[in-house]
């Protein structure tokens, strides 16, 4: 799958408090997590944010809590995928499992700005930062988790097989 | 090559000889936990899915600690949601007002998990239970929905970083600036997907309490889990509380281990977390002159029997300084009465400070204790991010019980020696 939009940046250690905080987790609403998304560290971002743009970040993307809510809220508010040095562990899985793409690229990290536009493909995970023409290569998925994805999150993944 | 700890207890769920770091295993579950905040997004996931049936209903246990008691509508409407999950797949294992209390606190003490175990929780301080020489970690909703129907889980076998505790804690040096003095080492992703397993001569020093604080800020290292070996301790906990056989696993002699570092227990000092992240650690030639506004004794971190009476032994005869809201927060109802019982409560109240009813509350600014904007808290809780007391404007010191009672007595950020 092909996505395009413009870059959010954000630095290391963006935990899940900031991405939803507790507050607004009395809902499972998607369209209400998504309306707080960010709010605590970027309050232009739910403003701003169009279908289909991504968030590039540093270390540590979604340390902390183990809330669902938080890729659950990037996915609602229109983030087609999150490019980030690294991954906290349950923010990865649960990414995964519910089908929010985000990709390990160091490189990319390094040469994208906010405000870039950028595209990648998905299944190849072949970055491309259309504003300066600069082109990355993701880190692979190992099968077992790309299978995941391409059955469209754990659940499914587990009733097909 | 030998096994971790950790590495062993995987294997032997996965059903294999041997496993090593990276591999990707499936796994018998012995318990799948949720909370009144995770617990709805997987039932609704579970509901939508379509799946039939809750595999083993007597594996999963389900526990309303965040937001209850229910704080608002939106709250009482999810935990009705989850208590109707409950009865309609028949798990027993569901805790409410009454029952329940901050589940790290409470399934250990119901003996619903215990040595040898693999748990999975909705909750990302489910580390909690290797203190148990369990292995335990923490998941999303997603996943606890597929446990609950399968009652397996894929994980990716951690590598290891090995902490060897040496030597007796130095006096007022407990669990919490053990593991506070780990992730100022270490970083908040210093142990990022990797097991953090304890050993040496100093875990004999540490109560089983300790061992919880410990291991349950294990993810504040970025760690997959934290473990403690099997001992005396451990046995004398379980023992009259978890009816399955225990099951002991030990590290290989010849286990791999990415890092070794050691800790010696007797040269650590009191060691505060400051803003906005729990790797920013100081001793107290560091700490300056910070004035606060309320103290939080509680939590799934420190909210247990001997935190309690930690708390009461620096509060006995003294009184919380003016305009400091100390809130004293027992992690379960076996602990609150136990307090009430050996008289901790009319140290509490006659030092000013208030005794709550089990709550996650306001560790992850919930309810029972928000901050206003500018408005800086001691807090046993296990992170200072922005805004997770309140207001974005707001600020968390996290501390032990000594730590954080001396600091309701002075009305700024004090060790307990400043007492004397």
């Amino acid at each position: 799958m092909q996505v395009k939009g413009t870059v959010f940046r954000y630095k290391s250690d963006v935990d899940t408090d900031v991405i939803i905080p507790a507050r607004y987790l009395n809902t499972t609403s998607e369209a209400e997590l998504a309306s707080h998304c960010m709010e605590d560290i970027d309050k232009e971002f739910v403003k701003k944010v169009k279908k289909g743009d991504i968030i590039v970040a540093e270390d540590n993307f979604g340390c902390g809590s183990s809330r669902e809510h938080a890729p659950i809220a990037i996915k609602a508010s229109g983030i087609s995928l999150v490019i980030a040095n690294s991954f906290a562990r349950i923010f990865y899985r649960n990414s995964i499992n519910i089908g929010l793409p985000i990709l390990e690229c160091p490189e990319a990290v390094k040469n994208i700005k906010a405000g870039d536009t950028v595209s990648c493909d998905l299944a190849k995970g072949e970055i491309v930062n259309e504003t300066t023409g600069q082109k990355f290569q993701a880190e692979p998925f190992p099968p077992f988790i790309q299978n995941i994805i391409d059955r469209g999150g754990l659940l499914n993944s587990i009733k097909n097989s | 090559m030998g096994m971790t700890m950790s590495q062993k207890i995987l294997a032997f769920h996965a059903g294999l000889e041997s496993v090593k770091a990276g591999q990707l295993i499936d796994a018998e579950l012995d318990m799948v936990l949720g909370n009144d905040i995770t617990s709805p997004v997987a039932v609704k996931a579970f509901e939508g899915a379509g799946f039939p049936c809750v595999k083993c209903p007597e594996r999963v246990s389900l526990v309303m600690d965040h937001f209850t008691p229910n704080k608002d509508i939106k709250a009482a409407q999810q935990v009705k949601t989850v208590r109707e999950f409950a009865r309609a797949y028949g798990v027993e294992n569901f805790f409410d007002v009454g029952q329940m209390g901050i589940e790290h606190a409470l399934l250990p003490e119901k003996g619903l998990v215990g040595a040898g175990d693999l748990v999975i929780g909705a909750d990302s301080h489910t580390c909690t239970y290797g203190a148990l020489g369990a292995f335990s970690t923490g998941v999303g909703s997603t996943d606890m929905a597929a446990g609950m129907m399968s009652n397996r889980c894929w994980f990716k076998v951690p590598a290891a970083i090995r902490f060897v505790l040496k030597n007796r804690p130095a006096k007022y040096i407990c669990g919490k600036d053990i593991i506070l003095h780990i992730i100022g080492l270490i970083g908040v992703d210093g142990a990022l997907y990797k097991s953090m397993e304890f050993t040496g001569d100093g875990v004999q020093y540490l109560s089983i309490d300790d061992r919880f604080t410990i291991c349950n800020m294990a993810i504040e290292a970025g760690a997959k889990n934290g473990i403690f070996p099997v001992d005396d301790v451990t046995r004398e906990y379980l023992n009259g509380r978890f009816t399955r056989p225990v099951r002991v696993f030990e590290a290989d002699e010849d286990a791999e281990y990415e890092r070794t570092i050691e800790v010696d227990l007797s040269k650590l000092k009191p060691t505060v977390a400051f803003p906005h992240l729990p790797e920013n650690t100081r001793t107290r030639e560091a700490w300056g002159e910070v004035k606060i506004d309320q103290v939080v004794i509680g939590s799934c971190t420190n909210g247990h029997i001997s935190d309690l009476r930690i708390a009461a032994e620096i509060l006995r005869g003294r009184h919380v300084a003016k305009g400091v809201r100390t809130i004293v927060i027992p992690a379960t109802n076996e602990i609150w009465k136990q307090a009430m019982h050996e008289g901790l409560f009319d140290v509490f109240i006659d030092a000013g400070a208030v005794v709550s009813t089990p709550t996650c509350g306001p560790c992850l600014g919930g309810h029972m204790g928000i901050l206003a904007a500018g408005e800086r808290a001691v807090a046993t809780t296990n992170r200072n991010f922005v805004g997770r007391m309140g207001h974005v404007d707001s600020e968390v010191y996290l501390a032990s019980p000594y730590v954080a009672a001396a600091s309701a007595v002075l009305g700024r950020l004090a060790s307990p020696e400043e007492l004397q």
